[in-house]
């Protein structure tokens, strides 16, 4: 079995991109709840009763063809900075962290498939791709979802469809998200008004780190709410649509400060490098924001496109339990804030300053679509 | 005194008992209408007061910590109560979904794009659920032929039977 040292020592595909492009859409994630028919859900069921559903469906999901050398835990195994960990990297859900006592995390080598076993209902599973890739995640965890089905008989309804703890994801258990880096949309003040636009078509948006509204690092994850009375490729088409729309919006938005604006953006983008290279004490907060601005400058020129990436890892990598894991130890806030500042100046060290782009200069490919801005 | 919906004057008050707490409603003509006040069996104050906030939202916040102690009816299976299941907005097992069908429909109402499942279906269910309904009709035939005495045809309906009995070949796979 794979351990956990192993399993997070490299940051999976989906996290960096690889040869996708993720610009603005960094991630695309489908996620399918499923409950074994008769037995009790995980909410309501005894710990006896909870142990028992794990001994029923803990081999089953071993035993899939992706998950043959998966990492494949009990959470009563992990230490909390370890679930964290797994929390920031999104492979496990906060609610899941919580639970001890009969669930567990399975997670596929590439971190790109992995289930929970009695998380708030007896199976959640999760397939992450890079990019814009809903289809391809869905078709993914699709193909998990039959095989598991011919070992356990889920729980399923003709006119509800697959039955869940929560009645809010009855039907198809399905939610697809994406996550998106909007800083042009931020920098040029039209986010709230695209923001709304997608609440207004039934669809959930929110910042992916920070509380309510707020959104750090120009972070925001947008997906389906309903997931009754609509396919699952119906789901996915529509929310593929509205991220290319937003997509396309936040590429706009960045060429037009280039075009009108560009001592400013120029401006921006160079404090936070000069920041981000001389901090020694540096809250997530702080960091996140300046870190966005160096992700915008290399996907824009200003920095070699492998910063970008940098950033990504970053992201992960200056998280509370991230960085408690690296210095083996648990830090204090103060403690957490210059670790921080020591990691993100030894990855900047040697990145140039940044150079001068000129909107009608290497910018990133222009779509040649005409604006469709219809949301 | 203003109604709690929007700002016209208020003329229609409802208290309820809700969990032991006394909960006040205040609302306009028009409002009390739309929230079908004036029907008082299709009515909860509850859903009311609930319907104002997100569904999501709400279900969110709602923890989950059913009490056991629950009261009312109660699914066969797991043995969860309809009063939890008000409360909580949860379910505790597949067949409280059966149990509960009228609050299933009552909290579905505006929650989804619809109420009715459209998506993927289990692979072979299909199948097992023609063969459930054949079986059905077999036994009911079975029972009809002993009633009137027609042997032969029972013993043929029993051997239809045991035929599908079987395991379905999409069911066996290992």
């Amino acid at each position: 079995m794979m351990r956990f040292s192993t399993l997070i020592k490299h940051p999976a595909d989906w996290m960096i991109g690889g040869e996708v492009d993720n610009a603005v859409v960094l991630t695309s994630r489908i996620r399918l709840a499923r409950n074994v028919r008769l037995l009790p859900f995980p909410g309501w069921a005894t710990a006896e009763q909870r142990r028992m559903a794990m001994q029923e469906i803990f081999p089953v999901i071993q035993e899939l063809r992706p998950m043959k050398d998966a990492f494949a835990q009990p959470l009563s195994g992990l230490t909390s900075v370890q679930k964290q960990v797994l929390v920031e990297r999104h492979l496990i859900s906060r609610e899941h962290a919580a639970r001890t006592e009969g669930s567990a995390a399975v997670i596929e080598r590439r971190q790109s498939l992995s289930i929970m076993v009695n998380e708030e209902d007896h199976l959640r599973m999760q397939s992450i791709r890079p990019g814009l890739n809903l289809r391809v995640a869905y078709d993914a965890l699709n193909e998990l979802d039959n095989e598991i089905q011919s070992s356990l008989t889920f729980a399923y309804d003709r006119k509800l469809g697959y039955l869940t703890t929560c009645p809010t994801n009855l039907g198809t258990g399905l939610r697809a998200s994406a996550m998106l880096h909007l800083p042009g949309l931020v920098l040029s003040d039209k986010i709230g008004q695209v923001l709304n636009a997608i609440g207004r078509m039934g669809l959930a948006v929110r910042g992916l780190y920070g509380e309510g509204t707020e959104s750090l690092g120009n972070l925001y994850q947008i997906s389906n709410q309903s997931t009754l009375g609509e396919s699952e490729t119906q789901i996915i088409e529509r929310l593929e649509r509205v991220i290319a729309q937003v997509a396309q919006h936040e590429t706009n938005a960045r060429l037009k400060m280039l075009e009108d604006d560009r001592l400013t953006l120029h401006d921006k983008i160079g404090r936070s490098y000069g920041i981000l290279q001389h901090a020694w004490l540096i809250d997530s907060k702080e960091a996140l924001n300046h870190l966005s601005l160096i992700r915008l400058g290399a996907n824009m020129g200003f920095f070699p496109l492998e910063i970008a990436r940098l950033c990504d890892n970053l992201l992960m990598e200056i998280q509370p339990a991230h960085l408690q894991l690296h210095s083996g130890r648990k830090l204090s806030p103060e403690q957490r804030d210059e670790s921080r500042g020591q990691i993100i100046r030894s990855h900047l060290q040697n990145v140039h300053t940044p150079a001068m782009v000129f909107s009608q200069t290497k910018s990133p490919p222009l779509s040649d679509q005409p604006l469709d801005l219809d949301l | 005194m203003k109604c709690d919906f929007c700002d016209q004057k208020a003329t229609v008050f409802l208290t309820q008992l809700i969990e032991g707490q006394m909960k006040k409603v205040c609302l306009c003509e028009s409002c009390a209408k739309t929230k079908g006040v004036t029907d008082p069996t299709g009515f909860s104050l509850a859903d009311m007061l609930l319907s104002g906030m997100p569904t999501s939202a709400l279900v969110a916040n709602a923890p989950f910590v059913p009490t056991r102690s629950g009261g009312g009816k109660k699914c066969p299976n797991c043995g969860f109560s309809v009063d939890d299941l008000n409360r909580v907005r949860r379910f505790g097992c597949s067949e409280c979904f059966q149990a509960f069908r009228p609050e299933v429909e009552l909290i579905l109402r505006g929650m989804h794009q619809g109420v009715t499942h459209v998506g993927k279906v289990p692979p072979g269910f299909e199948e097992i659920h023609a063969r459930d309904e054949k079986l059905e009709e077999l036994r009911q035939q079975l029972e009809d032929a002993i009633v009137q005495e027609n042997y032969e045809q029972a013993a043929s309906l029993r051997d239809q039977i045991r035929q599908l009995e079987l395991p379905l070949p999409t069911t066996t796979l290992p």
